[in-house]
């Protein structure tokens, strides 16, 4: 076996000298692009073949269209929830709930985990409590925060901030607890103060499990936020769902459902669109 | 100058890990320390660090003691320890940050072609060998520009040609700001390569069982026999300081008979 001197062979020597590390080259982004296509194109086919079955048996008689809406009336009602204003106003506020009670959740998730993750007699206080509170199903608080809140905003929002905030604070929480002692040190042997060791070592660790957490917490957000407008609202994604039972709309059902899979989808690409910049540095990251 | 006055550290546990130590090593002097396990060597390079505090005696560099981390006493871990969302020359300007950027980025873009690496400064740990990695670590501690520079078994964590490269390098870079190095080691050859002494440690608890000076001329030849002959010697005395009541001045005889222990290191 030849030997060959691995350490002056630069893992990334084909980008020139001034590139921006980057994981996929120029020369594969072209070829990234059409494989990026191609499984969309192949993700895609499923549902579409579904949506034509679908369309194709109600049209020929096969299934019944008042229950089993097909794909063009649902689309109409989409379209027509769309025309006159109502859908946005029932995804604003669906949106502005989702907003409220993942900011609560977040901000006391992060307060909490960061305690309990810092400092080992804080979570020995907390954590037991915290984790008793977690096992209770987060709907049976639904009564007794109606009974506290009312039945109006209050209420929801605390619902969604409790979804929010334990995926946050078990996150912050361990993340905290396994940022690795020999980077601290680091900061130690170049006497970083205590407010330079968050800035520059403990903060700059955690953001990768960081975002994961926000992101689990942002996908309880949206399961609460149901629960909570279908326990009684006026407005909302939610409430379309209830209104389309009620009334007997399985198309406005369905048109809520698909709503709330593209908006769920897009909150979450928004988290990880505005942190990307922030964890470039992580192996695999863009590969992902 | 780097004095240690009848350091000793004892662990809450009992473990005397090291007691009570007299050392002096000049300024711009290389030291190699070299001892079994368990002889207290990496206790030391903690307690000249400021990492951990001495239970007995202390650490002074010149006039200076030292019982926390210190500007004036950089260390190099056996791993890089670079902080992976920092770009290289991010990583190498870590500790001087409260540096004016001009004088800062002067510092890292010098260190940066020293070793090797001009080109990468923008670029993320993860990208490098660990070699490379290595070097990296070394210019981040010396851009700080240390009197005391501790190495705590840097490369033994690459294989055997990076090594030799790295030790090379390591020199080339003492030369260029001569600081004083404490080097912790358990390769013989490494040590004999790089050192102006060598300080062979004995465990139970951590003490100086020998202080070998290699007057050896720089650069030094690896394959000759003046470098054999100060390997064989170090060998022995490691081979003695893991004797039970061993008497350093038998390790330290240069009788010429081939002790079977020292061919098994």
């Amino acid at each position: 076996m030849a030997l060959t001197d691995t350490s002056d062979t630069p893992a990334e020597a084909r980008l020139g000298p001034d590139t921006v590390p980057q994981t996929s080259q120029p020369s594969e982004a072209s070829s990234g692009w059409a494989k990026s296509w191609q499984s969309l194109a192949i993700a895609v086919s499923l549902p579409v073949l579904i949506a034509l079955f679908w369309e194709a048996a109600v049209a020929l008689g096969w299934i019944e269209g008042r229950l089993m809406p097909p794909p063009s009336r649902i689309l109409g009602t989409l379209y027509d929830l769309a025309v006159n204003d109502q859908l946005w106003v029932h995804i604003s506020v669906t949106l502005g709930r989702v907003a409220a009670g993942f900011g609560l959740g977040v901000l006391a998730g992060t307060v909490l985990g960061a305690l309990a993750g810092y400092s080992g007699l804080a979570r020995k206080l907390l954590d037991p409590t915290l984790q008793g509170l977690r096992a209770v199903p987060s709907i049976a608080w639904v009564p007794l925060f109606i009974l506290w809140f009312g039945i109006f905003e209050e209420s929801k929002i605390a619902l969604i901030a409790v979804g929010v905030f334990f995926p946050v604070y078990l996150g912050v929480m361990a993340a905290i607890a396994s940022v690795d002692r020999k980077i601290v040190e680091v900061g130690r042997v170049f006497r970083l103060s205590p407010a330079a060791m968050v800035r520059r070592i403990l903060l700059p660790a955690i953001l990768p499990s960081y975002v994961i957490a926000l992101r689990s917490g942002l996908g309880l957000g949206w399961m609460f936020v149901v629960a909570a407008e279908l326990m009684g609202a006026s407005e909302g994604l939610g409430y379309l769902l209830y209104d389309g039972q009620q009334l007997g709309k399985p198309d406005q059902i369905i048109a809520a459902i698909l709503t709330f899979a593209v908006i769920g989808k897009l909150t979450d690409s928004l988290i990880v669109l505005v942190t990307r910049p922030l964890l470039a540095w992580q192996d695999g990251f863009v590969r992902q | 100058m780097l004095t240690l006055t009848h350091l000793a550290k004892t662990y809450p546990n009992g473990t005397q890990a090291l007691g009570g130590i007299n050392l002096t090593v000049a300024a711009g002097e290389i030291v190699a320390v070299i001892g079994g396990s368990g002889c207290g060597k990496s206790t030391m390079l903690r307690l000249i660090a400021g990492l951990d505090h001495p239970t007995a005696g202390s650490v002074k560099v010149d006039d200076l003691v030292i019982d926390q981390p210190h500007p004036a006493v950089g260390v190099v871990f056996q791993e890089p320890r670079l902080l992976p969302w920092l770009s290289i020359a991010d990583n190498i300007g870590f500790g001087i940050t409260d540096l004016p950027r001009a004088e800062r980025e002067q510092r890292v873009s010098r260190a940066l072609t020293r070793i090797g690496l001009a080109d990468y400064g923008r670029h993320w740990p993860r990208e490098l060998s660990g070699g490379q990695a290595q070097r990296v670590a070394i210019a981040r501690a010396l851009v700080a520009q240390p009197k005391v520079l501790l190495l705590d078994e840097p490369f033994s964590a690459l294989d055997a040609f990076t090594r030799l490269s790295l030790q090379d390098a390591l020199l080339s870079l003492w030369a260029a700001q001569k600081p004083t190095l404490v080097l912790v080691t358990h390769d013989v050859q490494e040590a004999v390569a790089l050192a102006d002494r060598i300080i062979v440690m004995q465990p139970h608890p951590g003490r100086i069982f020998l202080d070998i000076p290699v007057d050896l001329p720089r650069p030094r030849d690896r394959l000759s026999d003046d470098f054999f002959r100060r390997e064989r010697q170090v060998l022995r005395a490691l081979d003695g300081s893991l004797t039970v009541d061993s008497d350093p001045a038998k390790a330290d005889a240069d009788n010429g008979q081939t002790n079977a222990a020292a061919m098994w290191w």
